[in-house]
């Protein structure tokens, strides 16, 4: 008997510390409810490009390659394999089994042909069709000569070849972007204009319904190609949602993440809440704030005086104004970012620094204009900016306007400085290069063009392509480090005064499990809805 | 009476016209680029243009408005740049929320500001009358953001009596109605108060009061209905305002309503979508005053139709 209750007993230990250990596991099953202050403009993954849609189309949709959840590294997705030929002009794709749309169909080389053909076709007025301009035939859709991509071939159904005409050692990222990601072409033809508000894809996630204004609504797709995922039954989003407001109902239970992050105002007040620390997951982004400055125009035309504004102003100040939400930026590239150079500590806070370079400079008084978007916490910033320029000699006059007038400004190369906050740049890949072209390169330095210092260096020019060229596996580790090399040499140049890193902090609810890098995860942003789960599903 | 209609309804089309011409051509003023907003921040010089070229953007302006204006007439509000999809029913989608809640904002400003307004006049310059022009003027001067979110936070999460927000139901309508009511009310019992107190003063009041009828005929009968006719011109006005789009209100309640759709479309440079909110709220407007306009003879038959 005694034996008996000893084991019974221990049974019942047993099992009362079974549910404890499996706590943390993922469970199939349960919502979540997301909210967001804007409505969804689009879930066209050649056309989406919004903070709030780009994860949404991630999990709507599947390109042929992506990254392992929460990280940046690459792994295969639709693509099963791929080989890449030595000169890097050509890689083949062998396309996975069993994927299907979510009508039913099997995807097929032709859809991922006419995927990227349409990201490319200036009727889709895509805003990323410029990324895939090394595919051989690009030209000629783009101007409209043809509306096919002669580069992308199709020898069969499960298999993809594209010709390049140059190497492009950041290609397999871009085979990772949405604005590659797979369509059916019979669904976005029987569309039409509505194809945006209907999406049909391979992803985890099936479309169900979107009432305008209000809320999308997924639901699992149980004949995903990859077993397990998502854990979700379903994931609904709600816009039009203050996140003040958003903050108050998730405390109340009625959602489970607020997709925007924590309002500023109350920031200080959550994080000191420690019933709060398990739920805001924190993670870096790739994002660096900077302050740009026109080299094309006096002062800034003149290395000394830039290299005394970023001695001028002080980053540890800054960050505090934003409730230590960033970390100082010693360089243009993030330090997730590889390539990012952790030995090199940039310009440090050296206001008697920055002023004897002035006066080595010659340049007497100067009176200039700080342009910043008008949306708090950036005209705040720019005050901290113009305060620490004063104390050097600089009087910066702060021009806070709208942010599409902001970017006008500069891509009119009319701002002599622009503080990016809000508008500023963070990587659509993780790849160094992301980080120069647009914004660094001879190229951005055009009308219209992001490149707002119009800085434009012809040899670093050289270099980034002739790194970008070197696509050999064993070659990366050489190619990160030109790139290193490429942005200490920016740094010496200081075309830019960068200011801080963005960190990302995603509040969400207690019954939402899953790693903190799924919940900042710094592809599937803000959230990598494939692989987070519920923790009370039946 | 006919005539009056006719007249009115030719000049409310010259409005609208009007309108228009003024929209479109503030939209050519701002000093930013919708094409680079559209192309996004990777394009091409070339991406650009043909961006441009497809949106008719590189015709001359009269040309543009031109087309714009023979779109309009056959219904059609154009293609709104950040979503690639119609305007006019993603405007017509707005309109049942946002006609909802000003519905429930008049009623609510009524129910709030008449009787303050009345009470106030017939015990003038005692401390009731003091307490009520005091009271209007703190409910005008709180910012709706500071309103909304106390009402909320009290009556929705601290209370449970109301949902935080939302819409949907009766009880999503009741806290926005009342933080837009609130300030509202204010205006109109202050009207109120000055039209009562104006009419009160006349002799056929005194006349009433000498017949023998008891005080609150002599208010409501003679008095009311003589001193409502401003606030009837008030609420043709406060049309207008409500279809404009209350952003604050509309943010901070969830409520999806035509002010989120004019906000967000400010910000990406949407201008079809500008445009068209600017349009139809154009309409309502001078609907609204049309009405009121309509009403004011039924009112008060002095008002004679010219």
């Amino acid at each position: 008997m005694k034996k008996l209750l000893i084991s019974a007993v221990a049974a019942l230990a047993l099992l009362a510390a079974a549910p404890l250990a499996m706590a943390d596991a993922p469970k199939q099953g349960g919502q979540a409810t997301v909210t967001f202050n804007n409505d969804l403009t689009t879930l066209d993954p050649q056309v989406g490009y919004d903070w709030q849609n780009w994860s949404v189309i991630k999990s709507i949709f599947d390109g042929l390659m992506d990254y392992k959840p929460g990280t940046t590294e690459l792994v295969p997705d639709l693509a099963e394999s791929y080989t890449v030929s030595d000169d890097g002009l050509t890689y083949t794709f062998k396309l996975r089994d069993g994927v299907k749309f979510h009508n039913g169909r099997t995807m097929t080389s032709a859809d991922v042909k006419y995927s990227f053909e349409r990201a490319v076709n200036p009727a889709t007025q895509s805003p990323g069709g410029g990324y895939f301009g090394m595919i051989a035939g690009y030209d000629d859709v783009v101007g409209g000569k043809a509306t096919t991509l002669s580069g992308i071939e199709t020898p069969d159904d499960k298999t993809v070849i594209f010709k390049l005409t140059r190497p492009d050692a950041t290609f397999l990222h871009l085979m990772a972007i949405n604005f590659g990601y797979v369509v059916p072409k019979e669904e976005v033809e029987k569309a039409g204009a509505d194809w945006g508000k209907k999406p049909v894809g391979t992803g985890a996630f099936k479309f169900v319904e979107w009432v305008p204004g209000q809320s999308i609504k997924l639901e699992r797709n149980k004949d995903y190609f990859r077993a397990g995922v998502p854990y979700l039954d379903g994931v609904t989003f709600e816009f039009g949602q203050d996140p003040t407001v958003a903050v108050l109902r998730l405390k109340k239970g009625e959602i489970d993440i607020v997709g925007d992050g924590i309002p500023p105002a109350q920031f200080a007040e959550l994080m000191a809440d420690p019933a709060n620390k398990p739920l805001i997951a924190e993670g870096d982004q790739l994002h660096t704030g900077y302050v740009t400055m026109n080299v094309t125009q006096p002062p800034f035309d003149n290395v000394k005086v830039r290299q005394a504004v970023n001695m001028a102003i002080n980053k540890d100040r800054i960050v505090r104004l934003i409730n230590n939400r960033g970390v100082p930026a010693s360089q243009a590239l993030p330090p997730a970012m590889p390539g990012y150079n952790p030995d090199n500590k940039g310009y440090g806070y050296d206001p008697e620094g920055a002023k004897k370079l002035l006066a080595e400079a010659g340049v007497g008084e100067i009176n200039t204009e700080l342009y910043v978007m008008n949306v708090d916490p950036n005209p705040r910033i720019a005050q901290a900016i113009q305060q620490d320029l004063a104390a050097v000699g600089i009087k910066a006059e702060i021009r806070s306007l709208a942010q599409a007038e902001v970017i006008a400004a500069g891509g009119a190369g009319k701002a002599p400085m622009i503080w990016s906050g809000g508008m500023a740049w963070i990587a659509d890949f993780p790849d160094p290069a992301n980080f120069y072209y647009g914004i660094l390169g001879c190229a951005g330095a055009v009308e219209g063009g992001w490149n707002w210092s119009r800085y434009c260096n012809k040899a670093l020019d050289e270099r980034a392509t002739k790194a970008d060229a070197m696509v050999k596996d064993d070659q990366k580790d050489a190619r990160i480090t030109e790139w290193k090399a490429i942005f200490d040499d920016v740094l010496k140049d200081a075309p830019w005064a960068p200011i801080f890193n963005e960190k990302r902090f995603t509040y969400h609810s207690e019954r939402l499990g899953g790693d903190a890098t799924l919940f900042t995860d710094p592809i599937h942003i803000p959230v990598n809805y494939d692989y987070i789960y519920a923790r009370d599903a039946q | 009476m006919l005539h009056y209609l006719a007249r009115r309804l030719a000049a409310s089309l010259l409005i609208l016209l009007g309108v228009s011409i003024v929209t479109f051509g503030l939209t050519f003023m701002i000093p930013a680029d919708p094409v680079a907003m559209i192309a996004g921040r990777n394009s091409t010089p070339q991406m650009r243009d043909n961006i441009r070229i497809q949106l008719g953007l590189d015709k001359p302006i009269p040309e543009q408005y031109a087309r714009y204006l023979g779109r309009l007439v056959t219904g059609n509000l154009g293609m709104s740049y950040a979503r690639k999809s119609e305007v006019g029913p993603l405007v017509v989608s707005r309109l049942p929320p946002t006609l909802l809640l000003m519905l429930g904002a008049i009623i609510a400003e009524l129910l709030i500001g008449i009787p303050a307004g009345i009470y106030a006049a017939t015990r003038r310059g005692r401390f009731a009358d003091k307490a009520a022009m005091t009271l209007s003027f703190v409910s005008v001067s709180t910012p709706q953001f500071v309103l909304g979110l106390t009402l909320l936070y009290l009556f929705a999460y601290l209370w449970n009596w109301f949902p935080l927000g939302g819409y949907g139901k009766l009880s999503n309508l009741i806290l926005p109605a009342l933080t837009l009511g609130l300030a509202g009310g204010g205006w109109y019992s202050r009207m109120m108060r000055s039209s009562m107190i104006e009419v009160l003063r006349n002799d056929y009041i005194r006349t009433a009061r000498a017949k023998g009828m008891s005080e609150w005929r002599v208010t409501m009968k003679h008095g009311f209905r003589n001193a409502i006719l401003p606030i009837v011109a008030m609420i043709g006005l406060d049309v207008g305002i409500f279809m404009s789009g209350v952003v604050v209100v509309e943010n901070v309640f969830g409520w999806p309503g035509i002010g989120q759709l004019m906000w967000q479309a400010i910000q990406s440079l949407d201008i079809p979508v500008i445009m068209g909110v600017t349009i139809v709220a154009a309409c309502f407007i001078v609907l609204g005053n049309l009405i009121a306009d309509l009403v004011s003879p039924l009112i008060d038959p002095r008002i004679r139709s010219r």
